[in-house]
């Protein structure tokens, strides 16, 4: 696709999405934030595992580490009495710094490590999270977590639309900026040289590439994605606490990546509204086939945990280029059809 | 006061550490077989110490329960390995880690909706206060009954692949498919042996250590899982013996941590370690040779 198409795509996209705020109701709203919230860190890790070939097991971690550092930023501002849009942009900043910081430490140790490896770092990364927050409670009032002073929505909004609905305003803002930028990044020399590194480390160094500034680059940019996402979950649940970041959220993560399409960014999109979309599906659908409570509190939850796992196994096997790949070779399809002569070669 | 204290930290930490050895040499087992690391161990292993609970729950009898985790880990090995792992393509290392990850979340939510998320307590066939004949030196009957599991299961391996001619045909497919197939060895079958010899490792080391933590629970082996993995890398994952000296290591070293730190700062101690030893020597503290590319 030419920059030109992806640019009209992306602004009637956006254009829409906006227009839809106004239509849905609260809930709904809430959940296209959610959405918007999972598509940055997704679309982060997306970029690292599938363009750069790191695989990150600690996303959650990093994610966390933004919400807390936009708890911290949000309520010293709000004890200094500020408000507006202060309140808000502050400490979003705060949090995509935050995170970036932590993704170049551990990026820079990420660096020397390979496949199997970088993913154990990370895994242990996300499990030394609650860890850290029971150990200094005093600073992170351990599992309970923090409660954040959010800034309100604007007084202008108060007849059109109610708190979810401004909620889903800034997640799709910052959803937004992180994708353009992680686009421009990928699409430039900075996203060849990041395929070199995936594909050969040894071709790209020879070829002038600095591996080991590529992959700590690439973290940490991944970090900073994951801290934008983490800023908007605590923004709109008002709190930050490490049951919100756990394991199965980062194994999420990544499954969103995966079964999107892993590399690219429309993947991490498809893979982000699964995300929101397929647990809520099953949930309505086990509430209509009324079991008893004891069998629909066991179903609630683990059933959606399962059917994931189940297709990121199927997809890894049979689609490994997930939702986007199959939508990919289809439309290759058509086109092959209407014009013989002209078959694009994929990449 | 101090050196009690010191000594019983000491040998509870020997305690713990042989068990996360057992779990460490499950993962270098498939390591040296497929060259994967199993991310799903843990849910493996946790999905036999369940059938081990329910076994042991209708016949009261601790033995029988452990023999169906051992059988019921192989059972669940093979599956794994036949019905999934076989057929992910191995081009690119991060699928195996990633189908490794789905059959996780698969077993945990089957496990999940089977006895739901509560924790069950487990019982031990030996009382966990420490021997009188032992003063001083704070061993339980339960410890030791770990180290003669352990010490039994090491030995055994170190049979298996050092005299016999399965194993020897297990390290020939682990070494060259290829060429061992050329000479006769069937090196799927032999590939197939590793996942469940592996499993039924992992599902023994669940079932040591899962009683003397908080209960039963379809999260009760992550964290053994990560610590069996910090192992596994800071021994070389090529490395048995690097394994169960690490194992223990490390066991003394998270038990030194909890003791005299607080029991909470234990997955940072391990992400620590797992770092530095990383950082210092990629391979491991024993690795000899370099890994394996392909």
């Amino acid at each position: 696709m030419s920059s030109r198409t992806t640019l009209i795509v992306g602004l009637v996209g956006l254009v829409a999405v906006i227009g839809l705020t106004f239509v849905l109701d609260p809930y709904r709203n809430y959940q296209l934030a959610t959405i918007a919230a999972y598509l940055c860190v997704v679309a982060g890790l997306t970029m690292l595992t599938g363009v750069n070939g790191q695989l990150s097991l600690g996303h959650a971690a990093l994610a966390a580490c933004g919400a807390y550092c936009y708890a911290f930023t949000a309520n010293g501002l709000a004890e200094q009495e500020v408000t507006g849009p202060v309140l808000l942009i502050l400490p979003i900043l705060a949090a995509v710094a935050g995170a970036a910081v932590l993704g170049l430490i551990v990026g820079l140790a990420a660096a020397r490590l390979h496949g199997p490896y970088l993913a154990g770092v990370t895994l242990a990364l996300v499990l030394a999270l609650p860890a850290i927050t029971s150990r200094f409670s005093d600073v992170f009032n351990g599992d309970q977590g923090l409660y954040i002073s959010v800034e309100r929505r604007p007084e202008f909004l108060a007849g059109r639309g109610g708190t979810e609905m401004f909620q889903a305003w800034v997640a799709i803002a910052c959803a937004a900026l992180v994708v353009i930028l992680l686009r421009n990044l990928m699409k430039g020399n900075f996203g060849r040289q990041m395929r070199a590194v995936r594909d050969n480390e040894v071709a790209a160094a020879i070829a002038g590439v600095n591996v080991a500034r590529t992959k700590v680059i690439a973290f940490t940019v991944s970090s900073a994605a994951a801290g934008a996402g983490g800023a908007v979950l605590a923004f709109m649940t008002q709190s930050a606490s490490p049951g919100a970041f756990s394991l199965v959220f980062s194994l999420f993560l990544l499954m969103a990546a995966v079964i999107g399409g892993i590399g690219t960014l429309y993947g991490a999109l498809w893979g982000s509204i699964l995300l929101v979309v397929l647990p809520d599906a099953i949930g309505s659908l086990t509430k209509s086939l009324s079991l008893s409570p004891e069998v629909a509190q066991r179903l609630d939850g683990n059933l959606a945990v399962g059917l994931f796992g189940a297709i990121m196994v199927l997809v890894v096997i049979v689609a490994p280029l997930g939702i986007q790949g199959l939508l990919r070779k289809g439309r290759l399809k058509m086109q092959s059809r209407g014009t013989p002569q002209s078959v694009p070669v994929p990449k | 006061m101090e050196l009690e204290r010191f000594l019983f930290l000491t040998v509870d930490g020997l305690a713990r550490g042989a068990v996360l050895a057992v779990f460490a040499l499950s993962l270098v087992l498939i390591w040296r077989a497929a060259r994967i690391i199993n991310f799903s161990q843990g849910a493996i292993a946790m999905a036999a110490t369940y059938l081990a609970f329910v076994v042991t729950s209708a016949t009261g009898n601790y033995w029988l329960g452990l023999v169906a985790a051992l059988l019921g880990g192989a059972a669940i090995g093979f599956v794994v390995e036949r019905g999934v792992m076989r057929y992910v393509s191995s081009v690119n290392p991060l699928n195996s880690v990633i189908a490794a990850l789905g059959v996780l979340l698969v077993i945990q939510a089957i496990i999940g909706m089977l006895f739901g998320n509560g924790y069950h307590p487990m019982q031990v066939p030996f009382s966990q206060s420490p021997l009188p004949w032992l003063a001083g030196l704070s061993i339980s009957a339960y410890d030791l009954f770990v180290f003669a599991c352990v010490g039994f299961v090491v030995i055994g391996l170190a049979v298996l692949f050092g005299k016999t001619n399965v194993g020897l045909r297990m390290r020939a497919a682990a070494f060259s498919p290829e060429l061992a197939r050329l000479l006769g060895v069937r090196s799927n079958r032999m590939i197939t042996l590793g996942w469940m010899l592996a499993s039924a490792l992992s599902a023994l080391a669940a079932l040591l250590v899962v009683p003397t933590e908080l209960g039963l629970n379809p999260h009760s082996t992550d964290a053994v899982f990560v610590y069996a993995f910090t192992i596994a890398v800071v021994g070389g994952l090529d490395s048995a013996p690097g394994a169960v000296v690490g194992g223990l290591v490390v066991g003394v070293l998270l038990s030194w941590v909890s003791g005299y730190l607080g029991a909470t700062l234990s997955p940072v101690a391990v992400l620590v370690l797992l770092l530095a030893v990383l950082l210092i020597k990629p391979g491991g503290i024993f690795s000899v040779t370099k890994e394996r590319t392909a």
